[in-house]
């Protein structure tokens, strides 16, 4: 078997970097398409209502690989603009990802106390205040957990870049197998370095989490229990309610 | 009910403005439905300025909602609410009433505070905070003022000590000080008083009712009360307005309302709530 | 934008045939995540540690990792074994061995959620222990469940596109084919971009239906 040398170890490890690029660029617009679609779905305008339902329904419809094709290969064509494939990969992940990230602000807006809005109302806040001051800030706390998984499924989304070949783990891993001629070695070694992201991810979240909670005067949430219960990477949310951990819907 | 018999839409004694106050709240014709249950109809009364006025009479029978209309919780479906003279949800357009925006409602309804059954505290800020935040950020306020009079609240409502708790870490008759302080904190001209008792453990109450009692007693703000506590009713009333299916059937002094009631409704509630 | 409606006449027959392609790999795939879903969830309840272990291990492991890679794995390390399937198929064991890690938390879940009186009531009719799973926690965890199983037969829908990177033609594939070989791009994927809207639509929504129905 040839061996795997520092040089192709060099082009793993410059994928990994890659792929932490682009969790964290399409997080971040992804976080911006959740915060602002979720909001507009509770505005009090149905229009508003309508049109940001109308973009979650077809965002989370659409399968994020072809999104990523269509932005890829037909919206040059289309358009004559060309993306990078990197900015074509984020503009889909995020796009797809923070319409599942919407429900997730949705619904924890809504399960801010109405008494809460009520007692911002006494107090003469504006609806805008409102939000910023009072809801937000205390819904936020019950957002980590499924944006926690959602992450996870972003971080897995990436890999499809690959197949845009951009420079990714899974990319380094398909030049080491035509390199090397061996598929088990590399390709066992790039699924530990993404689980090890995940894991790095979900614990970065817990710390969010428990920050988050004290900031509101909770208790912070008890980190898993032993061996196993670290290594479970997923929250739970509700029972049958966990539709958006899911790569897709 | 009964209520026909009697000069329920009638404004009550005290509607025309009394030496040491003007008129702050005028219900004209209000009427107030959910779906087929009208729970205020036709209401039409007034509350000078200066004056405690406490409303009693069976639970559904529309007190919190005038309370809840007052605040723009929920929405008049007939007939006007005038606060120191201004509409509430309308604007005189070229002699018309036209509703009113947000913004316009927002302007009258900073003279109204509002002191919740649920207290309703916002659990993301410790308690200084709560207290601040209104004033600071809806009345313009310096930080270091508003700090000044939340502390000078906090003290009145004996909590000077509890600035930095986290409103989870109080009991249920602190956390209700803490939200009376907050409410006068925005210096209202009236205070709303919802029920404040009603969630708290027995050994609670008479706390919160002292600090209530000693607000009323020095200062000249405009009170109106929705309780059951009637020792308290008694104590810190001009006026006590009885209810009934959205009318009110009787009011006057507590000591005539509570020694001498003249309808047989009162007669009734009160002996059932005594 | 220019759209050519010939063109989309064209790709007809072909994107037929992946519309089948993806709708065989969405059954098969459906039915081993379901099974061995079942498998996971009771196999993490075993009083064995060494069962117990690994396999909670090894459905972290493969709930975590991407499946594109899953599936270049399977695609070509087993042939290195010894091993060798056809595309579509190891396309279809990748998706339900992916998904049965997901199925197996929800079958968890609703197990979780069956009221701890039931396991009392089997115990008091000393029921034997397949009775009580079998007539008595599963039927109602799985009713539970339904929707939320559901939910992930359309999250696999959507990733059924991945299993064009094997060379399975289905509608992806074929768009990619037909891209390929007649230089046109827009409509193939266009279409293929929106028959993926109509139908996860209507399938979640009547997940959603569903979840109203049996989740009381």
């Amino acid at each position: 078997m040839s061996e795997l040398t520092w040089g192709l170890w060099q082009l793993l490890l410059s994928g990994a970097w890659v792929t932490v690029q682009l969790t964290v660029y399409s997080a971040a617009l992804g976080a911006v398409v959740a915060f602002g679609i979720g909001i507009a779905r509770t505005h009090r305008l149905w229009i508003v209502r309508f049109l940001s339902g109308l973009y979650m329904e077809i965002f989370r419809g659409t399968s994020a690989l072809v999104l990523m094709f269509w932005l890829f290969f037909v919206l040059p064509v289309a358009f004559g603009w060309q993306l990078l494939p990197l900015w074509a990969a984020v503009l889909a992940l995020g796009l797809s990802y923070g319409a599942y990230g919407s429900e997730v602000v949705r619904g924890a807006v809504a399960a801010v106390s109405p008494a809460q809005r009520e007692a911002g109302v006494a107090l003469s806040f504006t609806p805008a205040q409102q939000l910023r001051k009072i809801i937000i800030p205390q819904a936020w706390p019950e957002m980590i957990p499924p944006f926690n998984n959602l992450l996870i499924e972003l971080l897995k989304g990436t890999a499809l870049v690959s197949i845009m070949g951009v420079g990714d783990i899974a990319f380094g891993a398909s030049l080491i197998r035509n390199a090397t001629g061996q598929s088990a070695p590399v390709y066992t070694i790039i699924l530990l370095m993404y689980f090890v992201l995940a894991f790095v991810l979900t614990r970065g979240m817990r710390v969010v989490e428990r920050h988050a909670k004290a900031g509101i005067g909770q208790a912070p949430p008890d980190s898993g229990s032993g061996l196993l219960g670290k290594l479970s990477l997923r929250r739970q949310t509700a029972v049958t309610g966990d539709a958006t951990s899911a790569g897709g819907i | 009910m009964s209520a026909d018999s009697n000069p329920g839409n009638h404004t009550t004694e005290h509607t025309n403005p009394t030496a040491d106050g003007r008129e702050l709240i005028r219900f004209d014709k209000v009427t107030k439905r959910f779906g087929d249950n009208t729970v205020l109809d036709n209401l039409d009364f007034t509350v000078a300025a200066g004056k405690h006025v406490t409303l009693i009479g069976p639970s559904g029978s529309g007190k919190t909602t005038i309370l809840r209309l007052l605040m723009t919780l929920l929405k008049v479906d007939e007939g006007t609410i005038r606060v120191d003279g201004d509409y509430l949800t309308h604007e005189e357009k070229g002699g018309k009433l036209v509703p009113a925006g947000e913004r316009h409602t927002r302007e009258v309804r900073k003279k109204i505070g509002m002191v919740f059954q649920q207290f309703n505290l916002f659990p993301n800020m410790k308690v200084l905070r709560n207290i601040m935040e209104a004033p600071v950020h809806v009345l313009g306020l310096g930080k270091d003022e508003a700090e000044q009079r939340a502390r000078e609240l906090l003290d009145l409502v004996g909590l000077g000590d509890r600035c930095d708790a986290y409103p989870t870490q109080l009991s249920g008759g602190q956390q209700q000080r803490v939200a009376i302080a907050r409410a006068l904190a925005m210096r209202p001209q009236v205070l709303l008083l919802d029920e404040v008792t009603s969630a708290l453990d027995p050994e609670l109450v008479a706390g919160v009712l002292d600090v209530l009692r000693d607000i009323a007693h020095t200062t000249d703000i405009t009170m109106l009360c929705v309780t059951h506590e009637m020792n308290f009713a008694r104590d810190i009333s001009d006026d006590v307005l009885m209810f009934d299916a959205g009318r009110v059937i009787e009011s006057g002094s507590p000591d005539k309302i509570f020694s001498d009631p003249e309808h047989e409704r009162t007669r009734e509630f009160l002996s059932a709530v005594l | 934008m220019e759209w050519d409606w010939s063109k989309v006449g064209d790709f007809m027959p072909a994107f037929r045939d992946g519309v089948l392609v993806t709708l065989q790999a969405l059954l098969l795939g459906s039915l081993i995540a379901f099974g061995l879903g079942l498998v996971w969830a009771l196999a993490q309840r075993s009083e064995l540690k060494a069962v117990r272990w690994p396999v909670t291990v090894f459905t972290e492991f493969v709930r975590n990792t991407p499946l594109l890679v899953q599936l270049f794995f399977l695609y070509y390390v087993l042939p290195e074994w010894g091993v060798t399937f056809s595309a579509l198929t190891t396309g279809v064991i990748g998706l339900g061995l992916h998904y049965s890690t997901y199925t197996a938390e929800v079958y968890r879940a609703g197990i979780d959620g069956v009221p701890r009186g039931q396991w009392e009531a089997a115990k008091a009719l000393s029921l034997p222990r397949t009775r009580t799973w079998g007539a008595v926690i599963l039927p109602q965890a799985i009713r539970r469940v339904v929707p939320a199983l559901g939910n992930y037969v359309v999250a696999m829908l959507k990733d059924s596109p991945m299993i064009a990177t094997i060379g399975v033609l289905e509608m992806l594939g074929e768009a990619r084919q037909f891209g390929s070989q007649t230089f046109v791009m827009t409509e193939p994927i266009t279409i293929v971009g929106i028959a993926f809207i109509l139908i996860a639509y209507p399938a979640s929504l009547l997940m959603r239906a569903l979840e109203r129905r049996l989740v009381r």
